[in-house]
């Protein structure tokens, strides 16, 4: 690298356009980024299950040669493993993701179909309900620092971290569904809405925690930075000063932490969905998982991954357009 | 020099209550794990017949009742705190070896080879990684050692990213420059002069990895995929529990207050030991 003083860096950084940084390319750029991501999964998961010693049809009985060939030939398994590889991915663009191993009367396709709504809708309600509670959490807590609602938040925080989905759910089941009999133990009908409290809070109670901490932390942050305190010096009410100037810019850590919140509630959806008998794609996941039934592991695996680059790609905008640095550079 | 940052370290963190208690209850949860099913007159597979489903102290000798099949819950309990514990430690040790190898080589190398190691830990990082953590272990044929390669895989690369931003700043140091004038060679260096540099991020980081690690095991293992019966961990005892828990809710209590315990425990002195060895934090 040749030196440059620093006037000539200055000059140069002035004579280059205004970078331009706006939601469309963005979008593109993030879409883009994710189609490798998405690449190595799939080849990933691929490799990794060929890899397996043992095969979907190893069943207590030994298969006779012959039925064991005609299955594997049925399938397509005797194939050359890059031409199974070209299959699938053939068939993946089509939306096809190759029959279910144990499952003999579906397809991938068709148990990911039934299963997804299911799993999207006490995924999206937890999320939602994770932001509803935790951000006020964290407002108050940050707002009376120290005081006993700061210190009953963040034990409540630091609880809700340290206790696991799978020990609050069996929990939440004995108390309010079989003791208080307030809610049902499991099942999924369509139109009982109670079906739903006792998944979707205990998903979200983890994530609650963890985004009150983190908006407690981030907002004590801002509220030191010198912009506040010249707002504070302008003579600002209070109350102004924390929504107006405060928030949006400690806002950007949660919806930051969006991308892996949506990791934590489909990983304790494999949970929920085991111990409250909902028919998502989660018990699907374990029950393919524990029959060694690969292309469902993979198919559902795939999907989940799908979700949270969608995710991460979502938090990515919401952090451009609080963040003005991003969204004024347009008229900058 | 370093005697004294050491001794200030060990001073705070004395100072830190809920750090100390966090390490008073790890070593009575360990104690009890290593030597508490040598003292118990039970076996952790052993039947009695006379006495199933026992609530706890409801009859002599089994304090903490029994299961369905009549073994001891206390025993049973700390053995699967024990395969509990050995898998974390011996998975955070993998993820250490591995991490602060990586990290401390990439960020002592620079350049080309920095920029091609860590753009395969962002490729990894990328990847839903609960998810290949469960794939790992079905291929891998649900056991002790399956979860030890799952969770190894994954636990090392937060791990060589902090170690490769500190290994970056330390091969400026002088001390580094002088080792090179000195004629020693590259993994000399990093072994003898940037790793011991780097550890106190590396025993806080290690300390909050810990309770993580327990926490996927016995995820995996309540959900029927990681350690299997009859071997007994905290995370199928809990699903154990969870399956009776209408009839004999203690048999989730028990194993589901010991996790949250231990959680607790390592976490508290994870902040700690944080607070007492980078006290610019927060």
């Amino acid at each position: 690298m040749h030196d440059r003083s620093g006037f000539e860096r200055a000059a140069s950084f002035l004579r280059q356009r205004p970078r331009r940084v706006n939601a469309l390319a963005l979008i593109a750029r993030r879409l883009l980024a994710a189609i490798p991501t998405l690449a190595v999964v799939v080849a990933l998961s691929f490799a990794l299950t060929r890899a397996a010693p043992g095969g979907p049809f190893d069943e207590e009985q030994a298969l006779p040669p012959e039925i064991r060939a005609n299955l594997e030939a049925a399938y397509g398994l005797d194939d050359p493993v890059l031409v199974q590889f070209g299959r699938y991915v053939a068939g993946l663009l089509r939306g096809d993701f190759g029959p279910s191993f144990k499952f003999r009367d579906f397809t991938v396709t068709e148990l990911i179909a039934g299963g997804l709504p299911v799993s999207l809708a006490i995924g999206s309600a937890a999320l939602a309900l994770a932001l509803a509670l935790g951000i006020p959490m964290g407002i108050l807590a940050a707002c009376a620092r120290a005081g006993p609602a700061d210190r009953a938040i963040m034990a409540f925080a630091v609880a809700g971290i340290s206790v696991p989905v799978f020990v609050i759910a069996p929990f939440f089941a004995l108390a309010f569904g079989i003791w208080l009999g307030w809610l049902p133990v499991a099942g999924w009908e369509p139109g009982r809405p109670g079906d739903m409290v006792l998944p979707v809070v205990t998903l979200a109670l983890p994530v609650i925690a963890y985004v009150a901490r983190l908006m407690r932390g981030s907002l004590l942050e801002v509220l030191q930075a010198p912009w506040i305190r010249a707002a504070r010096a302008r003579g600002l009410p209070p109350r102004l000063v924390l929504l107006r100037h405060a928030l949006p810019a400690a806002l950007l850590p949660v919806v930051s932490y969006l991308g892996p919140a949506a990791a934590a509630v489909l990983a304790g959806s494999l949970v929920v969905e085991t111990i409250f008998g909902l028919p998502g794609m989660g018990r699907h996941l374990v029950q393919g998982a524990l029959n060694r039934d690969y292309t469902l592991v993979m198919g559902m695996v795939i999907v989940y991954a799908a979700l949270m680059i969608l995710l991460n790609l979502l938090a990515d905008l919401a952090c451009a357009w609080l963040d003005p640095r991003i969204r004024h550079a347009r008229r900058a | 020099m370093r005697g004294g940052l050491w001794r200030d370290a060990v001073r705070r963190l004395a100072a830190d209550r809920a750090a100390m208690a966090g390490l008073g209850i790890l070593a009575l949860l360990a104690l009890a794990a290593l030597a508490g099913p040598a003292l118990l007159p039970w076996r952790e597979d052993q039947i009695d017949w006379a006495h199933m489903a026992v609530p706890p102290l409801g009859v002599e000798g089994h304090w903490l009742g029994t299961d369905r099949l009549g073994r001891d819950l206390l025993v049973r309990t700390l053995h699967g705190l024990r395969v509990s514990l050995a898998i974390a430690l011996s998975a955070t040790l993998v993820a250490l070896v591995i991490g602060v190898g990586w990290g401390a080589l990439a960020g002592y190398l620079r350049g080309r080879a920095d920029a091609l190691m860590m753009r395969f830990v962002d490729v990894l990082y990328s990847l839903p990684q609960v998810f290949f953590v469960i794939i790992l272990t079905v291929v891998f044929g649900r056991g002790p050692l399956a979860i030890l390669v799952a969770i190894g895989a994954f636990g090392w690369l937060t791990m060589a990213r902090i170690v490769r931003g500190q290994a970056l700043g330390l091969r400026e140091r002088d001390f580094v420059e002088a080792a090179v004038v000195g004629g020693a060679g590259t993994a000399r260096i990093v072994v003898r002069h940037i790793v011991p540099n780097l550890l106190g991020p590396v025993i806080v980081y290690a300390t909050l990895t810990v309770p993580q690690v327990i926490l996927v095991e016995s995820f995996l293992s309540f959900l029927g995929i990681g350690i299997q019966e009859p071997l007994a961990s905290l995370g199928n005892l809990i699903a154990d529990g969870a399956a009776e828990m209408e009839t004999a809710p203690w048999m989730l209590a028990v194993p589901a207050g010991c996790l949250v315990l231990l959680v607790f425990a390592f976490n508290f002195l994870g902040d700690g030991l944080r607070d007492a060895l980078d006290p610019r934090e927060r």
